[in-house]
């Protein structure tokens, strides 16, 4: 999954390869430069520079890419309020199976994320930046490192920069995890009780911000936020990466204009046949019915719709699949990749993932439909991370949007394709515990 | 026009400390029931007069210490 189909409104993905000599040190960040220019990031405190790329990033609109959509600017002025030197930490963990935006993002333009992360250190103060990719990425962690060295070769580390590895676990790159897991701890999430209090490391505050969320801090800081609204909507602004898959021809990491219709992406990944409905948001994300092929991709219309941009799946089922299989597949998945430290995640999912296992295939009995329903009502929104609220989410959805299909396995009668193989990408089956390293 | 706002109590669970003792439901029914796997479910309401003390209590004799009663502004 790295096939790209690069548009002309692409703004991240557009490094074309130059001619290069055999003699050139730093021929990643030679094209970098080439193509987006120099970018002057002070190395000291410098009160006139922050404010103003302050001001550039929080007209820009900015929101983050990592999954939870939240304002950029924002989180710097929660970090600035703390007295000691503050972090910035890469989030480039990317632990949705389906999501590769930030693979593909950091093995085409490394720079532009480093770029950002510099941009954001400047901004707050922050003396050392950590890039975190899972420890089982060893192509981004080379393309990472790599592009680290080129930097100090030409000088421009102005920084204490590291690559840490924390591990591949689907929950081990929400926020609290991975700060616990640079505190020396296992890579496990934990209550935060107020989340305006920033994360820290030591007694540090941390900024975490994902790597494509740089990547557009890096624009922003070279062309202004006027330019970054020139695509977008005034609520949603600018491009972002989605990944899509599933029935298209072309399966891959696309760049698209915030607000362009659904239907248009998985046009440009070549769809392929009819859907019976389509995955947005990653695997803790919602199943949409294919009417929603016209709703504009920003966070308002898909939120009007149940849906979120997550780390930015787009998921087209096929007719031929089954949506409760597919279903049960990822949330028996999901279930396992729970961090097992709280009771209705622990609990909740493995019998929620059991009763779709059983409905799938048609045997479930009576009153699996309702039990279902109450068990995700009774788990949602009780874990101290987020995990269990999207597979709770996402078997909702599922029951909702493939209802007449629930209904008939309900009543012993699989459709056909619940025998059809997985489109939806799952990890080979482990049996992994591992949250240190 | 404002509301006129006091402070009250709220519980909470911290689910990762919480190992399904299920004290916190027998000392605060009133706010606190138990889901089929034993693990409590607060209802999230305000805990005035009376239930002060018991939720109090339910936090002091929480054996993981999981349960928290935490400050919020309430309607006066």
């Amino acid at each position: 999954m790295s096939a790209m189909t690069l548009d002309a409104n692409d703004r991240l993905l557009t490094v074309p390869p130059r001619a290069r000599s055999a003699t050139d040190l730093n021929p990643v960040l030679a094209d970098h430069l080439a193509t987006h220019g120099a970018l002057a990031v002070p190395t000291r405190d410098d009160a006139g520079w922050t404010a103003a790329v302050r001001r550039a990033v929080s007209e820009s609109g900015l929101l983050g890419r990592g999954g939870a959509g939240f304002p950029s600017a924002v989180k710097w002025s929660a970090v600035r309020r703390g007295g000691r030197r503050p972090m910035v930490v890469v989030n480039a963990m990317e632990g949705e199976p389906a999501s590769a935006k930030d693979k593909v993002l950091l093995a085409h333009s490394p720079h532009l994320v480093l770029d950002g992360a510099d941009v954001a250190a400047a901004a707050v103060g922050a003396s050392d930046i950590v890039i975190c990719v899972a420890d089982d990425n060893g192509r981004t962690a080379a393309s990472v490192t790599a592009a680290v060295a080129e930097r100090a070769r030409a000088g421009m580390d102005h920084r204490r920069i590291s690559v840490e590895r924390p591990p591949g676990r689907y929950v081990s790159g929400e926020e609290s995890a991975l700060v616990a897991w640079l505190n020396n701890r296992e890579a496990l999430p934990s209550l935060r009780i107020d989340k305006s209090v920033p994360l820290a490391v030591g007694r540090r505050p941390v900024l975490v911000h994902n790597a494509e969320t740089l990547s557009q801090v890096a624009l922003i800081a070279r062309h202004g936020p006027e330019w970054f609204r020139r695509l977008g909507t005034p609520e949603a602004p600018g491009s972002t990466l989605v990944t899509v898959s599933g029935a298209v021809r072309s399966p891959g990491v696309l760049e698209v204009e915030l607000g362009t219709p659904v239907g248009d992406i998985v046009g440009r990944a070549g769809l392929d046949g009819a859907l019976s409905g389509l995955l947005l948001g990653g695997y803790g994300g919602a199943w949409l019915d294919p009417s929603h092929l016209s709703t504009p991709y920003a966070p308002g219309p898909l939120a009007a719709a149940g849906a979120t941009m997550g780390v930015g799946i787009v998921v087209a089922l096929p007719v031929t699949s089954c949506g409760i299989a597919e279903t049960a597949r990822i949330v028996r998945y999901m279930a396992g990749e729970s961090a097992g430290q709280c009771g209705p995640c622990v609990f909740g999912l493995p019998a929620i993932a059991d009763d779709l296992e059983q409905l799938a295939v048609g045997r479930a009995g009576a009153g699996v439909l309702e039990r279902i329903e109450v068990r995700a009502a009774v788990v949602d929104g009780r874990g101290a991370c987020r995990h269990p609220d999207g597979v709770v989410r996402l078997a909702r959805t599922a029951l909702a949007v493939f209802a007449d299909d629930a209904l008939a396995h309900a009543r012993g009668r699989p459709c056909a394709g619940h025998r059809a193989p997985s489109v939806l990408a799952l990890p080979a089956a482990t049996t992994r515990d591992r949250w240190a390293s | 026009m404002t509301t006129r706002q006091r402070v009250g109590l709220r519980v909470r669970v911290d689910p990762v400390a919480c190992d399904a003792y299920g004290y916190c439901a027998e000392l605060l029914p009133e706010r606190v029931t138990l889901d089929e796997w034993g693990y409590p479910i607060v209802d999230g309401a305000p805990v005035e007069g009376g239930l002060v003390a018991l939720a109090t209590r339910a936090a002091a004799e929480c054996p993981r210490r999981a349960v928290l009663l935490e400050q919020v502004l309430v309607p006066r």
